[in-house]
């Protein structure tokens, strides 16, 4: 800082600005796009889609697993798509 | 074991090709077997930074449509016998690389002993940049201290942990690290540039390395020499420190302070 600062114009200190508005932006794109989700979903998922097959013959892309925020807490959904006229599997558990 | 090493970052013109010729300099350098491709097929440029520009008789592209070996296509460095450059096609369209293709390639580096597979992404999100990043085992993701770069860097690494072979298999995530570029200690220090915490704050992961903004990069890029050569620039010797930890080694950051300002400057502001 010197003596003379005043005289030179341009906004202060932009960087904690620029900081701010990140923040902000990205945690939103973020939840958007359900990252930051934990990362045991995918594991989760596939376990899921192994205990369904033992009953349904579905597809490898049947399972759908997601977190989302509703209002203060999270909500895990699943959605399972069964095929149109459901096989049972052939092996038993 | 081959590791593929994905530099990129979203955003255009931030130091990806820099980048990605220093560190596979910076790893040949240490006698790692090193190919370095360029995957901005239309864009070629990595071939001008590793200053081989002259002897590209054929490319990425070629190869992958069966027009030459892999071999005819690697144009081995004139400075380290163990680092190979692989151009990009200056006239193809970008559907030309597909991704059996690009797996084909990356198969047979991987059966010819390559410890290190450098990938230079385009800018963007489409399928230059998808293809490069699919096969990686780590990435590096570089960001400039600067809003839209930061903001495209965090979209990246969610494509990092999805559209990748390692997320879709579940076997472990892409190791990714962050590397800021065009750091200048002295606009951080005045406040109009957001620090290094500021960005490894809002993107969740550490920096592997920070390169001051330098002349010596410009300088090295005119004479087709990547940075990590010019000993004497402060840019090269960060490249230096960040190839060193990306090995693993512990070294402390360089030139990311402000020099201190003398009694005049202080005085009157500098």
């Amino acid at each position: 800082m010197g003596i003379f600062d005043f005289l030179r114009k341009g906004p202060q200190n932009t960087a904690s600005l620029a900081k701010n508005r990140l923040t902000i932006l990205i945690q939103e794109e973020r939840d958007r796009s359900g990252r930051g989700a934990p990362d045991y979903l995918p594991m989760l998922r596939r376990e899921l889609l192994e205990v369904i097959r033992k009953f349904v013959n579905v597809d490898a892309n049947a399972v759908d697993v997601k977190t989302h925020k509703d209002g203060d807490h999270d909500v895990l959904e699943l959605s399972i798509a069964l095929p149109d006229k459901a096989s049972p599997a052939t092996a038993s558990g | 074991m081959t590791e593929n090493i994905v530099v990129t970052s979203g955003k255009g013109g931030v130091g990806k090709t820099t980048t990605s010729a220093s560190i596979a300099v910076g790893l040949a350098k240490r006698g790692k077997k090193v190919a370095v491709i360029d995957f901005d097929v239309g864009l070629r440029n990595l071939d001008l930074i590793m200053g081989c520009e002259r002897r590209v008789v054929y490319d990425f592209v070629n190869v992958i449509h069966n027009e030459c070996t892999l071999k005819q296509a690697l144009i081995r460095d004139k400075r380290y016998e163990t680092l190979y450059v692989l151009a990009a096609s200056q006239t193809r369209d970008k559907d030309a690389l597909t991704q059996d293709g690009v797996q084909r390639v990356l198969d047979e580096l991987a059966a010819d002993d390559f410890d290190y597979v450098v990938c230079d992404s385009p800018a963007g999100i489409e399928k230059g940049a998808f293809l490069a990043m699919y096969f990686a085992d780590r990435a590096i993701v570089v960001v400039n201290p600067e809003v839209s770069s930061v903001r495209d860097s965090d979209r990246i690494l969610g494509l990092l942990s999805s559209k990748t072979r390692r997320a879709e298999a579940g076997n472990g995530k892409v190791q990714e690290h962050l590397l800021l570029t065009r750091y200048n200690p002295a606009r951080v220090a005045s406040g109009d540039m957001m620090s290094i915490a500021d960005v490894e704050e809002i993107l969740g992961i550490k920096v592997v390395g920070v390169i001051p903004e330098s002349e010596g990069v410009l300088a090295a890029s005119n004479s087709g020499v990547p940075v990590i050569l010019d000993e004497a620039s402060n840019a090269g010797q960060a490249y230096d420190d960040a190839v060193a930890r990306l090995l693993g080694d512990e070294r402390a950051l360089r030139f990311t302070e402000a020099p201190k300002k003398g009694f005049f400057s202080r005085v009157f502001g500098g």
